[in-house]
């Protein structure tokens, strides 16, 4: 064939680029086509026996738990995951956790919960809280993170809250001091204070964070928050390597709403961390698709990131059509926790796939799929 | 045709954006996070074994580039030297206490009378499962592509070949349990790491009772992992399909006899074993080392100009912060030192290039994020 000069060296580069296209040596900081698929990580070498299964403890819960908690079931099926479930019905109108429920979780260390609806008005306790009280399960995480192929108002969202989850507004100590005045007390301690710096401070150094930010609003309540900034400020000081700020509440729910990239890891106490958190979980895609956990000394209890007390409306639970992905990821997150990170990536792996393709959503996502559909489209895509 | 041949060019060049590649997502986004329990980022202690000739020079690379990450990790060192007689108690000590070693290549002299002192680390403490893992770099050229190979070899047996003349029921039991616990090993590994496949290196056609028991062995555990395929492959023609289409291996389980051989070649075609990260296990304790040649402690020249790659043992160490469960601090070890491989610019001379240990380590830790 008679080539022009140019033409021989176009078609010499274009050869290079075809075969370049297949199996290219990366610059630093391109992915290129190999990349993308499945690199291997340094292989994990476990010790014998760690592939024998571990018991899981379930909890169904109210409303859309058991719908949510049943896809768990059928992934962790069919990803032939080490765990085995123990079920335990509760409800939220019991009036205090069943005994054998906590002996369970206390053999097992590792608890999967959906909701417990909390009745509003007098009596009854929240079933959530007493069970963090009981297993002091005082660090709540919520990890909040853009998925690519959901569109949000914001972008380059992975903020991780940690809360504080025994004390605080929470503390359940109320009381009327007179007819027509009552009084509702908020405990801080520096014991609880400094435990939950130092979980989110070694959070933050075995997860490659740079950047601790505490939520307070010490200029009002300046001897509660404040013991909390200064338990903070005195664990900071032990881990020079990470970031540390610190940042009154209004400025904050202000700031995530504008400029959410700014923020990291945020540690805040009890009531500040429950409106951080799902909005942090609202600007990010929604509470039906933040995974979060509760963690102790001893104990973890992972169940949907934010809210884990709404339950869902009759209208969804008719139809089936509850978003399973927040439990789905709180899995991946236990499977993490139960040291079996090739299943967590797996299926995280599977997840996201099904949320960049998008043809199967939630109605909360903008989509029409109900739960079943979704859970077989994760399915599908493990791999 | 040269007009024709710009937008061709253009979309080539455009195609190694991610976006095009929509429907796998991009793995470098943070995984879900990692909820450790309080007390989990406390230190970790190791010993660490600088061991002869290269040995000092790679371990302290691995010990600056632990200090660089601020890892949960510190060594206690110890002394230990090819020609010595045993393996000292304290060293021992040390280790079943830690369950965890980092160690350099001990030289085995040649000849009678000392016992290789790596062998017998390993029985003294049963790590009779050796691990290599065999994969190309990207950036590393290789005349094979698409290797990604782990060898797993049983550790403890070979030195019994001389019962093999004793036909007695004791000593059947006790090579069948070898074989046993290496192809649950083997098959756990697998299952645990999401592989594939599982192929048995043999030469059962003429050691018909010795290997042909490896392969009972083998089968009965593959019965129990429906989901993992298992196949054969004697140990000759294993050789010759590993030079020509080392795609086929996935997890490969062997006897010490072979596993040797196996290993070295799986990590000469992919690399070398510079490169090659690695491990012994057994039910208690854990000892990491360069992959494979562990005794290959590298001659004179090496050593005085400095010039030993480090690569091999940087990865080991990865390997032992995932087994210590810190996997963030692995995931930023491994893919600095990828990354300082990928660019090219800092090699040591059996990848082709002309760097010092030194300079390696150097570009590493500057790699680190």
């Amino acid at each position: 064939m008679l080539l022009t000069p140019m033409a021989r060296r176009s078609a010499h580069i274009l050869k290079q680029l075809l075969t370049k296209s297949e199996y290219c040596p990366t610059q630093s900081g391109s992915s290129c086509s190999r990349l993308t698929t499945q690199t291997r990580h340094i292989t994990y070498m476990p010790r014998p026996g760690d592939g024998s299964p571990r018991a899981v403890t379930l909890i169904p819960g109210d409303g859309i738990g058991p719908l949510v908690t049943g896809a768990v079931e059928q992934v962790m099926e069919a990803m032939h995951a080490p765990v085995y479930f123990e079920r335990f019905e509760v409800h939220g109108d019991m009036n205090k956790f069943p005994e054998e429920v906590l002996d369970s979780i206390k053999k097992n260390k590792v608890c999967l919960k959906g909701g417990l609806a909390t009745p509003m008005g007098g009596g009854v306790s929240s079933l959530n809280m007493q069970l963090r009280r009981e297993l002091d399960l005082y660090a709540s995480l919520v990890n909040c993170f853009n998925l690519p192929g959901l569109p949000t108002r914001h972008d380059n969202v992975d903020i991780v809250v940690i809360r504080e989850n025994t004390e605080g507004e929470y503390s359940g100590l109320e009381h009327e001091v007179v007819p027509g005045v009552v009084e509702s007390l908020k405990v801080i301690t520096k014991f609880c204070s400094e435990r939950i710096a130092q979980y989110a401070f070694e959070y933050a150094y075995l997860n490659n964070r740079k950047k601790v930010t505490a939520v307070h609003k010490a200029n009002i309540m300046k001897q509660a928050d404040g013991l909390f900034l200064e338990s903070c400020r005195e664990v900071a000081t032990k881990y020079p390597g990470i970031a540390y700020n610190e940042i009154i509440v209004d400025n904050c729910c202000m700031q995530l709403v504008s400029k959410p990239e700014q923020f990291d890891v945020m540690v805040t106490p009890n009531l500040y961390g429950n409106l951080v958190a799902n909005t942090a979980a609202g600007i990010a895609g929604g509470t039906g698709v933040m995974p979060g956990g509760n963690v102790g000394a001893d104990y973890a209890v992972f169940e949907q990131g934010a809210s884990a007390g709404n339950v869902g409306n009759q209208k969804i639970l008719e139809k089936k059509k509850a978003n399973p992905v927040a439990l789905l990821l709180s899995s991946a997150m236990m499977l993490r926790h139960l040291q079996f990170p090739s299943f967590a990536d797996r299926l995280e792996t599977a997840v996201k796939e099904v949320i960049l393709k998008g043809k199967y959503k939630t109605k909360d996502l903008g989509g029409q799929s109900t739960t079943q559909e979704v859970v077989d489209a994760v399915i599908a895509a493990l791999d």
